[in-house]
């Protein structure tokens, strides 16, 4: 029998300092001997561990078009995260995944997209925008809007995406910070101010989002407002989780585990729920 | 050749065919202080046969409180650590801790994720309950769906009968026990006490109109004067046969690495806090509710009946007699007549 306990090992090839006070890192993993490769959908994720450390889920940050290595962006605030922080490339740790159900991508085919991100919640819709924006998928999808936000321009993560994405024509790039620091010559301002201003046909719209409980809070009113429907909002869900498969109860949420029915719910389901992420 | 035990001595007679059988193991209700507890046997002096019911529920017997998931030697190797027990009986248990079994195994073995752990010790067990002649004053069976006669999760039922008991077999599981043992067992109706036993336990409130009504509750604020006196100590959730939540956690046994699982609760604190510090469920009423309505909501939707079976134990257990029978009644006391 399959034993969803077991994780597969894979090997440390790189690890990026994203952010200047270096809390955040990305580390891209690839399989290690022993390994079979898998699919995923972005948004999904995935349990990473270092036995006798321990084991946390985190999203997977990189597109399923570059099967080959995941990113993991990890922030450091506790024992796992701080291991994780300072593996070395060459070392070997444990993964089970994928996990979760990931961004409804067919039913995204062919409809213009907002994606809206803020803090470190921006590392799965990194994966989707990576995703939407290959050469084999863009065409599956209309126009593309990404707002993304940080606390300050040191915060920001995947600067050579960001870079890469303002220099296409068939993506529009919002980045924004709470507050400007240094040379920054940006957008400033909270992400649910910058999508106020967005001119939207809400019938071919939907919205990806993603981000810290304060965010989503100001952000749903504003795609209301632009006449976004319930069922064409995604949200992704952070919420605590053990197991990953729907047995340890820890991240339930009404008759659902986020760790199976999520992390990603249309704010139509969500509004189904019990409302402890209102 | 097959023999009727349905004396006084049944249950006597009925453990030592169990003993007797080679390779088997036995677990049945022994004494722990003034209490009752399920542990191994090895013979039947060990067996507590009068009891009123077990303080502890038996299901450290499918999911022990600490389980071994992984472990890792110095070669760095991880080996998966899947029991691999031989055939075991429990005996002894009460329909309504055999109706908790029959829910746990919709949380660990049903769908598509099976739980490899669970499935080996469950595959091994079969579950010979005990009928209850009476209700003890916390008992409430018959208001999550059960009864004292209730064969749900059972494999062999032993139905209070006369001054002795009269065996049924469930399922296959049971029968092929039976014959095992060499005792008969009754065709269905064969009991005349049956239909008297358990009439005396009217239902508290309507289960369907308790669901119905806690999903159109979250935020009454009767949430916060109900469970006002609720100190989080989890007693109810470690007391209970059907709570199942766990932890996962890395630690060393003997010099080596393991990742075990261990039993966990909603009513702590820390439970659904966040890394980032954020916390869904930030006070003890938000977790109040929240075992309510996993209990009598959530799990009817996800696994089609209450994660309660009405066993009492969490009446008991409550150091500020926090009644959950108080709750259900308070949102769902209209639903009968």
């Amino acid at each position: 029998m399959n034993n969803p306990y077991a994780p597969i090992p894979m090997r440390v090839e790189k690890i990026v300092t994203e952010t200047e006070d270096a809390s955040i890192r990305t580390i891209s993993l690839s399989f290690a001997e022993g390994s079979k490769p898998f699919g995923f959908v972005p948004g999904q994720f995935s349990e990473l561990s270092i036995m006798g450390v321990g084991e946390a889920p985190f999203g997977i940050a990189s597109s399923p078009m570059t099967p080959d290595a995941l990113d993991f962006t990890i922030a450091r605030v506790g024992t796992v995260t701080t291991e994780l922080h300072y593996l070395e490339p060459g070392e070997t740790i444990g993964l089970r995944g994928p996990l979760g159900n990931g961004y409804p991508v067919d039913a995204l085919k062919g409809r213009d997209l907002l994606v809206i991100g803020g803090g470190f919640g921006f590392s799965t819709l990194r994966a989707f925008t990576n995703y939407a924006l290959h050469p084999d998928n863009r065409g599956g999808f209309g126009r593309l809007v990404v707002v993304y936000g940080a606390r300050n321009p040191g915060l920001l993560l995947y600067r050579d995406d960001l870079r890469n994405w303002a220099s296409r024509d068939d993506v529009q790039l919002i980045v924004t910070v709470d507050r400007a620091e240094g040379d920054w010559a940006g957008a400033v301002g909270n992400v649910p101010s910058h999508v106020k201003g967005l001119e939207v046909d809400p019938a071919s719209t939907a919205a990806l989002v993603c981000g810290p409980p304060a965010m989503i809070r100001y952000t749903l009113p504003v795609l209301d407002a632009l006449g976004l429907a319930p069922s064409d909002i995604f949200l992704s869900l952070e919420m605590k989780m053990k197991c990953g498969i729907g047995k340890c109860g820890r991240c339930s949420i009404g008759g659902s585990y986020v760790c199976i029915d999520g992390p990603v719910y249309s704010l139509a389901r969500l509004r189904e729920l019990p409302g402890e992420f209102s | 050749m097959t023999d009727e035990i349905t004396g006084r001595d049944a249950l006597v007679r009925f453990l030592e065919r169990l003993l007797a059988i080679p390779g088997m193991t036995v677990y049945a209700p022994v004494a722990e202080g003034d209490g009752a507890v399920f542990d191994r046997i090895s013979s039947v002096s060990e067996a507590l046969l009068d009891f009123p019911g077990a303080v502890r529920s038996p299901r450290h017997i499918l999911t022990p409180m600490t389980e071994k998931l992984l472990s890792m030697g110095p070669d760095g190797r991880v080996e998966e650590a899947i029991p691999t027990p031989g055939p075991a009986v429990l005996f002894g248990v009460r329909p309504c801790d055999a109706r908790a079994i029959a829910f746990l195994d919709r949380v660990y073995a049903g769908g598509d994720r099976t739980d490899p752990y669970y499935r080996a010790r469950r595959d091994a067990l079969t579950i010979v309950s005990l009928g209850c002649r009476e209700p003890r004053p916390t008992c409430f069976c018959t208001t999550t769906g059960g009864g004292p006669l209730s064969p749900e999760g059972s494999d062999i039922l032993l139905e209070p009968s006369g001054k002795g008991w009269s065996v049924r077999a469930v399922s296959e599981k049971g029968r092929a026990l039976a014959d095992a043992t060499g005792i008969a067992v009754e065709s269905d109706g064969g009991n005349p006490d049956a239909g008297s036993i358990g009439a005396e336990m009217t239902p508290r409130v309507d289960i369907a109109v308790l669901k119905k009504v806690l999903d159109e509750s979250f935020d009454d604020p009767r949430w916060q004067t109900l469970t006002a006196k609720c100190l989080g100590c989890g007693a109810c959730s470690f007391i209970c046969p059907s709570c199942h939540c766990f932890d996962i956690v890395d630690g060393e046994e003997d010099g080596v690495t393991v990742r075990s699982r261990i039993w966990d609760t909603c009513q702590f604190k820390a439970f659904t806090k966040q890394a980032s510090g954020h916390d869904p469920r930030p006070t003890g009423a938000d977790r109040f509710r929240h075992r309510m309505m996993h209990k009598f909501s959530y799990c009817i939707d996800s696994y089609g009946m209450p994660g309660c079976v009405g066993c009492g134990r969490c009446v008991e257990a409550c150091p500020v007699n926090l009644d959950i029978r108080r709750l259900m009644e308070a949102f769902g006391g209209d639903g009968l007549e």
